[in-house]
């Protein structure tokens, strides 16, 4: 629904002091509307520094952030337009949840871009039904709840704003296999139904490459990979290198080859994995 | 050998609770051996590790610590002192500003004397690589090394069972991995006995024994190949198998493996 770009952006913390440290160096980069695209790196490739430019949160040192064609810093104006257009869901969401009720809480995004309470309402409904939130919960305090539940709850408040972007760090961290499943099987259905364009920063590869249409490597600042995940892990070699984990049925793909089974195209799933396999009469 | 840990028909209920939550749990843990406990949210696994140090005691049931039983009053403080935990949040764990006053809390607490704690502090801060950053800020640390002090913090009251309850939950895969590498060489090189809870399949891979929870009992127990190879028990458990597991079992080959090497032998065999 929204679409993003960014040139030359470069942030650099604490600029001018001893602990001056360059984040994000000259990155540039377009997210056409309703692209779906995993952020990968580890911790301090900057990925949370990249996000927290696309609704203003971080000024950039130099550079500019474009949504839907406008410079979100052009003014203040324009930096608080964008908090309603982009959606940032941080790491451990549930830690901020605050009010008496569920209701409340998924109500407070909506309730501050100054809409109407019957849409408000309307707006609550319907994030709870994209997260899988009973309706019956809405009047609980939402510190009771089990911390799945707080974590879908957290994710509704963003978007019942109804954000062109919906961008998440980390979703899933923490959570169990099935709580892991069940957040990702409700973004992409978010996505689905609303267009939204969906950035989400995972360490589980598994996760980025099932699901994601394209994947962005960050590594020391910079854009290091950009590409299908066909196109990305196609070059496993390259993931390794930079220091992040492959998807399994990638790294089981690489130790056949090594050992002369001649597996055909780029693999990142277990379906293509064995598909492969067939090809070469394993099975 | 005598277990070190032995659960007799444990049940749990929480005192207002209604729900069971564990329901008949028999289990001995050897002497040195490191056992992964794996469930997904829900199934008692940390309400099993709580029962490790008589944090919690059975509703009925016995557990018994180096033979003592958990509920006996009188032995509290040498259960705690034998079985130390590692929990999932290393910020609510660490409690001074320097990372060895940090690890020198407990031993300081039991009244050991203080060149012994000097001692004891320096040993657990090597075993867990953690010795260069003695006079640093804990809150500056990243957060597999702040689990690291936290589990240095453990070993300084020199115990003999390591409960760690999801340490890895809140960490990165660098992180992860750092944490799993320094308990598995615990128990390894010191002869630690290690119970890990957790509900990452890849980090049970290491164990010598894999023990999977689902409401509130065991519902499989064994080497890590031969839990992992009842794949349709893992999948209806809501449970992952490592990938190696998946491929073997659909190839109809022997699933005794879990790396990715021997199983890639083992398919390239096959094909030849």
């Amino acid at each position: 629904m929204s679409e993003i770009r960014v040139e030359a952006l470069t942030h650099v913390y604490s600029a001018g002091t001893p602990f001056e440290k360059t984040a994000i160096e000259n990155i540039s980069l377009s997210i056409p509307s309703g692209q779906f695209v995993g952020l990968l790196g580890h911790t301090g490739s900057g990925k949370s520094t990249f996000i927290q430019h696309l609704n203003a949160l971080l000024k950039p040192s130099s550079g500019t952030v474009y949504v839907d064609g406008e410079d979100i810093n052009k003014d203040k104006k324009s930096r608080r337009a964008v908090k309603n257009k982009v959606g940032l869901v941080f790491q451990y969401p549930e830690y901020q949840l605050f009010e008496e009720t569920v209701f409340a809480d998924i109500a407070f995004g909506p309730k501050n871009m100054g809409l109407s309470k019957e849409e408000i309402e309307q707006r609550v409904h319907e994030a709870c039904g994209f997260v899988g939130v009973e309706e019956e919960l809405l009047q609980r305090s939402p510190l009771e709840l089990s911390g799945g539940q707080k974590r879908r709850i957290a994710i509704a408040g963003v978007i019942a704003m109804r954000p062109g972007v919906l961008i998440l760090d980390e979703p899933t961290a923490g959570l169990d296999p099935a709580g892991c499943r069940q957040i990702m099987d409700n973004i992409c259905r978010y996505r689905r139904e609303s267009g939204a364009t969906v950035l989400i920063v995972s360490h589980n590869m598994d996760d980025a490459a099932r699901l994601t249409e394209r994947l962005i490597v960050f590594n020391r600042g910079t854009v290091a990979m950009d590409g299908t995940p066909e196109q990305i892990f196609a070059q496993p070699e390259r993931l390794v290198e930079i220091g992040l984990n492959v998807p399994q049925s990638t790294a089981l793909a690489m130790a056949l080859r090594e050992k002369g089974v001649q597996l055909a195209g780029s693999i990142y799933t277990h379906a293509q994995l064995m598909q492969a396999l067939k090809g070469v009469g394993a099975c | 050998m005598d277990p070190i840990i032995r659960f007799e028909n444990v049940h749990f209920t929480y005192p207002e609770g209604e729900e069971e939550i564990l329901r008949g749990v028999d289990l001995q843990i050897e002497k040195g051996s490191f056992v992964a406990v794996l469930g997904h949210n829900g199934s008692g696994k940390s309400t099993l590790a709580k029962h490790m140090n008589a944090i919690l005691l059975p509703s009925s049931g016995k557990v018994l610590v180096r033979g003592m039983d958990t509920a006996d009053e009188a032995k509290l403080l040498d259960i705690r002192r034998s079985v130390g935990m590692v929990f999932q949040n290393p910020d609510n764990q660490i409690v001074a500003n320097v990372v060895e006053d940090d690890v020198a809390f407990a031993p300081e607490n039991l009244g050991v004397p203080s060149a012994e704690i000097r001692q004891r502090v320096d040993a657990a801060l090597r075993q867990v690589g953690m010795y260069d950053f003695r006079m640093h800020a804990p809150h500056l640390l990243s957060g597999g090394q702040k689990q690291r002090v936290a589990i240095a913090g453990v070993l300084a009251m020199e115990p003999e069972v390591l409960v760690l309850d999801e340490p890895t939950a809140m960490l990165d895969p660098q992180g992860r991995g750092e944490v799993i590498q320094t308990v598995t060489r615990l128990c390894r090189e010191k002869g630690m006995t290690v119970v890990l809870i957790t509900h990452h399949m890849e980090e049970c891979i290491g164990a010598d024994r894999l023990v999977v929870m689902s409401n509130g009992a065991i519902v499989a127990d064994g080497s890590p190949a031969e839990v992992f190879s009842q794949v349709e028990l893992m999948e209806r458990e809501g449970l992952d198998v490592p990938e190696t597991t998946r491929v073997l079992h659909e190839l109809g080959l022997p699933t005794e493996t879990l790396d990715a090497e021997s199983c890639a032998r083992l398919i390239a065999e096959k094909l030849r």
